[in-house]
């Protein structure tokens, strides 16, 4: 086996727009040589029954992502604006359609 | 003197790690990739997910084994279709596996090399057309109740591809059971393959749940972690009393002379697969684990001259 098998395939991140008018949502993942292999393997892995309208497939080592930590300062400025939330508002019971 | 209890940095921050990771169980929430996680639950994962990938991918070989032979056009594209299936089971769990840090390539030699195993069912020959509406109805049916509970488990990517398969499971174990009742309703002779079959196939498929509890060590951590939400026997149970009155609808009989509705437990008693046997196939000694290892292996072989010129005909385009 050459090192060109031995290194795999780089990692491709499949999202799927399930129809018109919905977001891409990632589906899962696959290996594939190129991006056109790509979106061969995610039409037959992902797409089988009419899952689908649409594919985009993304390089995931091109992928910039938060940390996983829970505890992570980038979401710290949402954590005490209650303020944002309609329910923050007291509204008389008899207003209507608010 | 003693000396003082010495409390490192680092010590603390492992603590606090274990402790999150914990709290994120408790609260019945999912560990995803990036986490933290212990490395005993890292490895059961890996073991439990290559195993059930690696039963996906050798399962495509029971009935691959029919298509060239299926009785009509409409059988033949059912069984096409549920063999692709299979092989995309195979890839999603592949893909969960690999979140956990390891590679495709590692998966696949460990297949081959028999460090990893697949489930023992499938060291079962194929030996009759009714052998596939059996594995749809029963082997298919004991995995469904198998995989149900684990779309709740509580390794995210893992989660995630057992709600996609349980979707697909479902054609697969209809498809069998129909196939077995149109065999039924035509000579006696297919009356007789359906029967030999289930003979055949109905103890191999309680086995599929694992050794009794009191056998399997791994069970009461793996539940502890939330990576398995049943045990393997009410797992079996379960899968006994859904099976009953789908065997009297069919009008097969199940091979259990201690096979009893009990009243009192509101379940079927039932007598204990060949526990000797299930060991002895797990282990290798199975009618087909040589030939489907085999089989496996020239497959990966014989495909390395199109990864080869794919990977060359990907770097050429890439230089233009």
């Amino acid at each position: 086996m050459t090192d060109g098998v031995r290194d795999e395939w780089p990692l491709y991140e499949i999202f799927v727009r399930g129809k018109r008018g919905l977001n891409h949502v990632h589906v899962g993942s696959l290996h594939a040589a190129d991006d056109e292999m790509a979106l061969l393997h995610a039409r037959d892995v992902y797409t089988r029954r009419n899952e689908g309208v649409s594919i985009w497939a993304v390089r995931a080592d091109l992928i910039v992502a938060s940390s996983p930590d829970e505890k992570d300062p980038l979401f710290a400025p949402a954590g005490d604006k209650v303020y944002r939330h309609p329910t923050f508002y007291v509204i008389p019971d008899d207003v209507p359609h608010m | 003197m003693t000396a003082p209890p010495v409390t490192s940095a680092a010590e603390a921050a492992d603590a606090e790690l274990v402790q999150r990771f914990e709290h994120i169980i408790a609260r019945n929430d999912r560990i995803e990739p990036r986490d933290w996680m212990p490395e005993k639950y890292r490895a059961t994962l890996v073991r439990q997910i290559a195993q059930h990938a690696h039963s996906e991918i050798i399962g495509m070989q029971p009935e691959g084994n029919w298509i060239t032979r299926a009785p009509s056009l409409r059988r033949k594209a059912i069984l096409l279709a549920k063999v692709q299936d299979e092989a995309g089971h195979g890839l999603y769990l592949y893909s969960a596996c690999e979140t956990l840090g390891v590679s495709r390539l590692e998966l696949t030699e460990k297949l081959i090399s028999g460090q990893q195993k697949y489930s023992s069912i499938f060291n079962y020959p194929t030996l009759s057309y009714a052998d596939v509406g059996t594995i749809g109805w029963l082997v298919d049916g004991a995995a469904i109740a198998n995989q149900v509970p684990l779309c709740r488990t509580s390794y995210g990517p893992y989660g995630r591809s057992m709600i996609r398969i349980c979707k697909e499971e479902s054609f697969h174990q209809r498809q069998g059971y129909e196939l077995l009742a149109t065999m039924m309703r035509g000579t006696d002779e297919q009356r007789a393959m359906v029967q030999e079959s289930v003979d055949r196939f109905w103890w191999p498929a309680l086995m599929m749940f694992g050794p009794p509890d009191a056998d399997s060590p791994n069970t009461e951590q793996s539940m502890a972690w939330g990576i398995k939400r049943d045990t393997n026997d009410g797992l079996r149970q379960k899968f006994v009393d859904m099976s009953v009155p789908q065997s009297k609808a069919l009008g097969v009989t199940l091979p259990d002379p201690d096979l009893v509705w009990n009243d009192e437990r509101g379940h079927h008693d039932f007598g204990q697969p060949d526990w000797d046997e299930f060991y002895a196939v797990v282990k290798g000694a199975g009618p087909c684990n040589a030939q489907r290892i085999a089989h496996r292996k020239r497959a990966h072989d014989e495909g390395a001259w199109v990864r080869e010129a794919a990977t060359a005909f990907a770097a050429k385009h890439e230089l233009s």
